[in-house]
């Protein structure tokens, strides 16, 4: 009987019951596509988010440090591998993906798309960066395609070192010496408002977030997270003796949330239109990556090929 | 979609997390052969002491039953709870049963 249930009715029956949906259930053309295009910029997100801190690994302060941040970007590496994975289940090869990234017809998070100046830059990305992306990504581990949301888990688990190594930077900046605490505030101030664009545009004009939380792809709305994100974080600038560059941030007893100043989504539309300040060379280098490479992919294929030539021969010699 | 010859083929990962456990999937990626597999597989999936041993097949390999076939595969264990040991009411003082 249920055989003849239509698929669309059982689609909707799984989602309305919180079960999730895995690769081989039928699905809405629309949800696959939705989930497509959400899992591969995502996952392009992490890699192009390598690019910004691979940038201080050769001047990390000391070793230890360039351990962690070299253990942090290959973190980003394995987050975008997870997710290119999730997004092949739903039927799109990964050339297909990579080559949509590096024509430019995919986008990714617009964070990345600004430059690293400074060392405190990489306190500033993983305590406000990181720690927005964490606010975005804990929901998704709920998120109902299977395949995302088990992805999503282990990137959340991981997530959290990265905020905290961030935050340390930030508090040992801050607890140095006036160039050092002024260094630390430099990067708050250019990194704050991007961080706060980071949760997409205003809920009134979001074209892809109500189909996507009905979907339960998505689970709260940009602006809640954003709040959530402010209220959180608000009180840890204060704990670093650091100043949130908005002058109208201020606590409303009233609400019980902080009230900020307007996003200026002009600036979001330039980066997110491909004028940042970084774009162009975020995307040359991720082909130039790619291009210098086929050598290595090309003779990789051409040992494996060859080794199983030679296993099968020696088979049937036997 | 059509599966370009640069790609190298994709192979399902499975983990055994410690020793005492089954292997269990934890996600898929795309090697040359084997040994690139498992080495990849290392990188990928067990940067924080994940596991004790990796599985790697050819996706390709796998043959999967399909969800139309989910209620013929399964639905007939459903009218079968005398297979639980809870169907069966004995008396109180029955002890350790």
């Amino acid at each position: 009987m249920t055989q003849e249930m239509d698929l669309n009715q059982r689609f909707e029956a799984y989602i309305a019951s919180d079960q999730k949906i895995e690769a081989k259930d039928w699905m809405p053309d629309a949800y696959r596509k939705t989930l497509i295009r959400q899992i591969s910029q995502h996952a392009h997100s992490e890699i192009i988010g390598m690019q910004p801190e691979g940038n201080w690994i050769t001047r990390a302060p000391s070793l230890k440090r360039k351990s962690i941040l070299l253990a942090k970007v290959q973190d980003e590496a394995g987050h975008g591998l997870y997710l290119y994975s999730a997004a092949e289940t739903l039927g799109i090869t990964r050339d297909e993906m990579l080559d949509a990234l590096h024509t430019g017809k995919a986008k990714y998070s617009s964070i990345f798309n600004y430059p690293t100046l400074t060392w405190a830059d990489m306190g500033a990305i993983g305590w406000l960066v990181d720690g927005a992306a964490i606010m975005n990504q804990v929901p998704l581990c709920k998120c109902s395609y299977g395949p995302y949301a088990r992805a999503m888990v282990r990137v959340c688990k991981e997530e959290s070192f990265h905020q905290r190594q961030g935050f340390q930077i930030m508090l040992n900046l801050s607890n140095g010496t006036p160039e050092q605490k002024e260094m630390a505030q430099d990067a708050l101030n250019r990194w704050w408002w991007p961080s706060l664009m980071m949760f997409g545009p205003n809920d009134a004009s979001s074209k892809h977030s109500e189909q996507s939380m009905r979907w339960k792809i998505k689970r709260f709305s940009n602006d809640e997270l954003r709040q959530r994100f402010v209220d959180m974080t608000v009180p840890q600038a204060e704990l670093l003796g650091l100043t949130v560059p908005d002058p109208d941030l201020k606590w409303n007893e009233a609400t019980g949330h902080y009230d900020f100043g307007p996003i200026d989504w002009s600036e979001f539309e330039q980066v997110v239109a491909g004028n940042g300040p970084c774009n162009r060379e975020r995307i040359e280098t991720r082909v130039a990556a790619h291009e210098n490479g086929v050598w290595v992919r090309d003779a990789a294929a051409a040992y494996a090929e060859k080794s199983a030539e030679r296993a099968s021969s020696q088979t049937s010699a036997a | 979609m059509s599966a370009p010859k640069t790609e190298w083929p994709l192979w399902e990962v499975f983990v055994r997390s410690r020793q005492g456990l089954s292997h269990k999937h934890v996600g898929s990626l795309h090697a040359a052969d084997a040994t690139m597999a498992i080495s990849n597989a290392r990188d990928v999936y067990t940067r924080r002491q994940e596991g004790t041993s990796i599985w790697v097949v050819k996706a390709e390999d796998i043959t999967a039953s399909t969800p139309s076939d989910k209620d013929v595969l399964f639905d007939p264990a459903n009218d079968k709870v005398y297979r639980h040991p809870t169907f069966y009411d004995l008396p109180d003082e029955v002890k350790n049963m």
